[in-house]
């Protein structure tokens, strides 16, 4: 055991005195681990979050068109909406005994930016976005009165846009911000919503009416344009929504449905499940993602022989020393062990230094996908890929050694104990 | 029993013409236990070779060399550096200190190899060689005749029964040179271990009860 650690001591010792190789190839082992690690983590987490059981509804009810554009529309609040559904489709879905839930969007408002949704107090009362969790209001705060201008907003989109209880905002027209596009209507903030860590964050509610009637919007529930008057009821044929969104009683319920709606019926699309809408997503720009992670093994690699380049050109100025340990006994293989543990504890150095570097990435990285979609990442998420990566990146450092590592064993006793002059 | 028994050692090199050169052949040599020796010849005539051949650095051709009742001819290069780490202290003309390394961690690596380190034994040899007060100094810090006392220690600090010394003076001032011969001489002495020196420096071989001529040793 003595000698061991006194092998560790000789290392340590020579690592620092070549500090500088020991720095850039430590940082470089870092920054190709920290990358795979990143790469992996953050794919599998949204990957997981994207096509995952956070989403809190099993399918989308839509205008007839692309079922991906439906769900990044409608659950991710991404995309523009592909067209509008007769009010009727809401309401056969919500008499319809085998679904569970259905939650009618209107679609096409934004607040600099941030969406505006028009939908019903059904939202707030029944829909779980997460097993058994409910939307909250923050505290003093409260879901909307549906016949007055009252907003409830997501907790990100709140806190950009700097809007409390009690503070008036006015839309905006259309899904992207745009200053001449303001609509007249005033409307109250009464709720702000506890974080959910999902899309729903970065939403504005208001009360589907509200939709009806902001100024400007036109009515073609039943192919007719209509245009809501102050103070009279819409008829419920004039009314339309963006979309539906479903919950069923059982899986079987998505294929019948899928069957009668998608095969047979022309006017709408149901996309589901909304899990595999996404994943086909994610299968078409995996070749992306398989990229960046062959870049960053190719970090590793080039790391790995830096490495073993550092070292080795460090053998010739170190012959002598290695000669002086030989005359005091060391065996050959006690300095091919110090070379090979050199280049490990690099590796492993790096390793270390490469979570944070996993941590700096993961961190820039989730903020984007927060900013954009809403969703949270897990920095602390354990993945395999953080046992997997640094126990390969150490064994590469080993193996890397190994050809210095022959050099030094290689290095003549007694031609290498007098100095060259 | 004798200390070191040395009979018909012989060694070779191969020249890069591919020639021979004989360089020892020594039919034989005795050393006594505790028994200082030293060895006189100029430079070139395979006095480092011998002191090599005798620390297993380098493997004879032909012939033995029993150390402390072991026989080291007869072992591998790993065997051999094992014996080296045992039984066997060098003191090289350059020192050969490592450079990143404190006085006392280089004496602490004399040790590691051997018989295990034994921090307070390394204090206490860096102490009776005067530098006490050095320890944590790297050998840039020390002047060169700090630095011999520094290898001086390293020599016996595993406990050695056999103390090789390779012209440990030639880097050295007269004066130096003197107290350094002296000083390795009774550290030897307090250690119980042997001292077999090879100089070609008159005034360190009068040191020293009796000094032998190499090529009387040496047929080669």
């Amino acid at each position: 055991m003595k000698k061991r650690i006194s092998l560790l001591f000789i290392v340590r010792r020579s690592l620092r005195q070549h500090a500088l190789s020991t720095l850039i190839t430590t940082l470089s082992i870092a920054l190709g681990t920290g990358l795979v690690m990143a790469v992996i983590g953050i794919k599998s987490q949204s990957v997981a979050a994207f096509t995952g059981g956070r989403i809190g509804f099993d399918a989308v009810l839509g205008a007839r068109g692309s079922p991906l554009q439906l769900v990044l529309n409608t659950v991710f609040h991404l995309e523009t909406s592909p067209g509008n559904i007769p009010w009727a489709m809401y309401q056969t879905m919500k008499d319809d005994p085998r679904v569970e839930l259905a939650v009618p969007y209107a679609l096409g408002d934004n607040f600099h930016g941030f969406r505006i949704v028009g939908t019903t107090g059904t939202l707030f009362t029944k829909f779980e976005y997460r097993d058994g969790v409910r939307f909250q209001a923050q505290g003093g705060g409260r879901f909307f009165d549906p016949t007055r201008q009252e907003a409830v907003l997501g907790n990100y989109a709140a806190r950009k846009l700097g809007l409390r209880l009690g503070d008036n905002f006015t839309p905006y027209h259309g899904l992207v911000f745009d200053e001449s596009m303001r609509h007249d209507e005033q409307y109250t903030v009464v709720g702000v919503l506890e974080p959910t860590n999902s899309p729903s964050d970065r939403v504005i509610w208001i009360p589907i009416e509200g939709i009806y009637r902001m100024e400007g919007h036109v009515l073609r529930g039943d192919g007719e344009d209509y245009v809501a008057q102050p103070g009279q009821e819409i008829p419920d044929e004039h009314k339309e929504v963006s979309a539906v969104m479903l919950k069923f009683r059982n899986p079987q319920i998505g294929f019948i449905m899928d069957a009668t709606i998608n095969k047979q019926g022309k006017v709408a699309t149901l996309a589901w499940p909304i899990g595999a809408v996404m994943a086909r997503l994610f299968d078409k720009i995996g070749w992306m993602n398989q990229i960046l992670a062959l870049v960053s093994y190719l970090v590793i690699v080039v790391a790995g022989g830096s490495i073993l380049a550092s070292i080795y050109n460090s053998i010739n100025e170190r012959r002598r020393e290695f000669a002086i340990l030989r005359s005091l006994g060391a065996r050959r293989k006690t300095v091919f062990a110090v070379i090979v543990l050199e280049a490990a504890s690099i590796a492993a150095l790096g390793v270390i230094m490469g979570f944070i570097v996993y941590g700096a990435i993961f961190t820039a990285a989730s903020a984007i996908v927060r900013a954009q979609t809403g969703i949270v990442l897990d920095l602390l998420k354990l993945h395999p890929v953080f046992v997997i990566a640094p126990v390969c990146v150490i064994l590469l450092g080993t193996i890397a050694g190994v050809v210095p590592a022959v050099k030094a064993y290689r290095t003549d006793v007694a031609t290498n104990l007098t100095p060259i002059s | 029993m004798p200390l070191l028994t040395i009979t018909d050692l012989q060694k070779a090199y191969v020249s890069p013409e591919g020639s021979q050169t004989h360089i020892i052949d020594i039919p034989h040599f005795e050393m006594e236990e505790g028994s200082q020796i030293a060895l006189r010849g100029t430079s070139g005539v395979g006095k480092t070779t011998f002191l090599n051949l005798i620390a297993g650095i380098l493997g004879a051709d032909s012939g033995r060399i029993i150390i402390a009742d072991e026989e080291m001819t007869a072992l591998s290069e790993s065997g051999r550096d094992r014996l080296r780490a045992i039984h066997i202290g060098y003191i090289f003309q350059t020192f050969n200190l490592f450079a990143g390394y404190t006085a006392l961690e280089n004496v602490m690596l004399g040790m590691m190899f051997g018989k295990g380190i034994d921090a307070g034994f390394a204090q206490h040899l860096l102490e009776r060689v005067g530098l006490g007060d050095r320890m944590g100094y790297r050998p840039s810090q020390l002047s060169v005749g700090q630095q011999q006392r520094v290898a001086v220690a390293r020599a016996v600090a595993n406990r050695p029964h056999l103390v090789l010394a390779d012209e440990p003076t030639g880097n050295l001032d007269r004066h130096h040179a003197n107290e350094a011969i002296a000083l390795i001489r009774e550290i030897c002495a307090e250690n119980n271990a042997g001292l077999l020196t090879v100089s070609h420096d008159e005034e360190i071989l009068g040191q020293f009860e009796e000094a032998t001529d190499f090529a009387q040793v040496n047929r080669a």
